[in-house]
């Protein structure tokens, strides 16, 4: 093995014909120049503006995550690129050379150099992603019914109510359906809005459903996404950190008017917020009377307080269920 | 076989096959309902829309499909399909006649009329002799009482109009059985329906809005939601705004 590495070692003279142990010092040296300029950049003026951008806690999160891994990618992608070009420029075959290229032996220093670095990096990231996904509460996926990660949200003191300042998280139900969102706000008496309008500085729980198939609530700009799915509650949290417009997509293909099942949330001022909450509370105030008891999930398959007619016409719910047997028909 | 008639079999069945491919995609997945355009019949910043729905599509091979139509705004005649231009920053009044019968909301808060001229819709009621006086709604509860047949909803312009329907259990065991119920027959014009007019205003630049409506009024499919609630001409379509 000691013999292979000194071979091997020497090869690259005999193969590039220029030099192996200078060229291997170029090529360090030029790695190590751009790699710190590429990281510098990656770290100081791209990362900044990498998705989610930073308009929520999760989403700030998120950025400076993938500007973490892009910075440690940066060495290694210049790594391989250089090398690349390195031996595509120099070490290429002169025409008329027909001969047989060197034969390669193992570098025992080399890989054993390669296989420690990867894995201190990986192991790294990996120790870094759990510290991540700890900090930012879950930072902005779906926890599904019992969320583990909670940290620096307040605990859900009351569902039926909500101040400024009180140690009671913020809730939001977040409702799919094909192929609309609307948002439950239980603690202002239950009303259902298609409008998202969330307190800036404030954690928000949100609580994800569906009412037919699976679709998946994607807060783009506040880094939260999370699947909704029928009869399950899925929770996400976040902590909006700038007032501003979002984007919410649908981001699990659910039927023809998937694409279009989009709208815009907005982050204001507590005190817009509050004046919004009420007002939209008195506003769909006879709506609200209609709607369901508050729930963390809704069966609209089977009714029981259907009116008097709907039960003469043989009405038990609203809609059938999601690949129910009893339907003649099926996709 | 000699060879050259062997390659000629062969190229004319490929060709074959391709051609019903293309037949197939053009004809089934790149066919469109057709667009009845009111873009010219608008005076005076308005336009009159006129639409109908119907419990089944006895012009179609899906005649258990429940489905809208349009009025043709030359000929007055009502077409399959639910897809309609009008001009940008334009008050647009819509009629619904509506025949067909109740069904749940699969979620009651599209019982609220939304993004209307006084967030109202006016709902007449036919019996089958006369029309009862115009009144107006602005929500209809379709769990406690049979009052909702379908919704008109463009969610990129916020709105959002629940069709009241027939609310009687007779009148919804005697829909008019033929679509379009154009009154034809007796029976056809003697069919309980409603009549449903709404304003709403369309935006100042153009582009398209996707409409469907709310109610699982797929019968038989998933979550009442397939059929012809996902097939454009039936319980879904567009309207394109013309700046």
């Amino acid at each position: 093995m000691a013999a292979e590495a000194s071979s091997g070692a020497s090869r690259p003279a005999a193969a590039g014909e220029s030099g192996g142990r200078r060229d291997g010092l170029w090529l360090l040296v030029i790695w190590i120049v751009l790699s710190i300029i590429g990281c510098l950049l990656v770290a100081l003026v791209w990362g900044p503006h990498m998705p989610p951008g930073a308009q929520s806690n999760t989403a700030a999160s998120q950025q400076r995550d993938i500007t973490v891994l892009a910075t440690i990618a940066t060495p290694v992608i210049i790594g391989v690129l250089l090398y690349f070009g390195w031996a595509l420029t120099f070490w290429r075959q002169k025409p008329g050379d027909d001969t047989d290229a060197a034969p390669v032996h193992g570098n025992t220093k080399i890989q054993a150099t390669w296989i420690a670095g990867t894995s201190a990096i990986v192991l790294a990231l990996a120790v870094y992603g759990t510290v991540e996904l700890i900090a930012p509460a879950g930072a902005g996926a779906g926890q599904g019914p019992q969320p583990a990660f909670n940290r620096g949200i307040p605990a859900a003191a009351s569902v039926t109510s909500w101040a400024p300042g009180t140690n009671n998280v913020l809730q939001v139900q977040v409702i799919g359906q094909q192929w609309a969102w609307t948002y439950r706000y239980p603690q202002f008496g239950g009303f259902e809005t298609t409008d998202l309008v969330i307190p800036v500085g404030v954690p928000v729980r949100f609580n994800i459903t569906s009412l037919d198939v699976i679709h998946s609530f994607w807060a783009y700009q506040l880094g939260v996404k999370a699947d909704a799915n029928p009869g399950v509650n899925n929770v996400a949290y976040t902590t909006p950190e700038h007032t501003g417009q979002f984007v919410v997509r649908c981001a699990e293909l659910c039927g023809i008017w998937h694409g279009a099942m989009y709208n815009y949330g907005n982050v204001v001022s507590v005190s817009d917020f509050m004046t919004w909450a009420q007002s939209t509370e008195t506003q769909l105030a006879a709506v609200t009377k209609l709607l369901p008891p508050y729930a963390l999930t809704y069966d609209p398959t089977t009714l029981t307080n259907l009116g008097k007619v709907n039960q003469q016409l043989g009405l038990t719910g609203a809609g059938g269920g999601y690949y129910n047997p009893a339907d003649p028909e099926q996709p | 076989m000699s060879l050259p008639a062997r390659v000629a079999t062969l190229v004319i069945a490929f060709l074959a096959v391709v051609a019903g491919g293309v037949y197939v995609a053009l004809h089934y997945i790149g066919s469109q309902p057709p667009v009845e355009d009111y873009t010219s019949y608008a005076s005076n910043g308005q336009v009159n829309v006129t639409l109908m729905t119907a419990a089944q599509t006895t012009v179609t091979d899906k005649p258990d499909w429940v489905t809208y139509f349009i009025q043709n705004p030359g000929t007055k005649q009502f077409v399959h399909t639910t897809y309609f231009k009008v001009p940008a920053n334009t008050k647009v009044n819509v009629t619904i006649e509506g025949y067909d019968g109740c069904t749940p909301l699969r979620n009651p808060t599209w019982g609220q009329v939304t993004g209307t001229e006084g967030g109202v819709e006016n709902v007449q009621f036919f019996n089958g002799k006369t029309l009862s006086a115009s009144q107006p709604i602005s929500v209809l509860n379709s769990w406690g009482s049979c009052s909702v047949q379908h919704t008109f909803a463009i969610p990129g312009l916020g709105l959002n109009v629940p069709i009241a329907s027939v609310t009687t259990l007779n009148e919804n065991n005697n829909l008019c059985g033929t679509s379009p119920c154009v009154a034809n027959t007796s029976d056809q014009a003697n069919a309980p329906h409603t009549v449903v007019t709404f304003s709403f205003t369309t935006p100042k630049a153009g582009g398209t809005f996707r409409w469907q409506c709310f109610v699982p009024c797929g019968l038989g499919y998933v979550d009442g939601n397939g059929g012809p609630m996902a097939t454009p001409g039936y319980m879904m379509g567009q309207m394109e705004v013309q700046a």
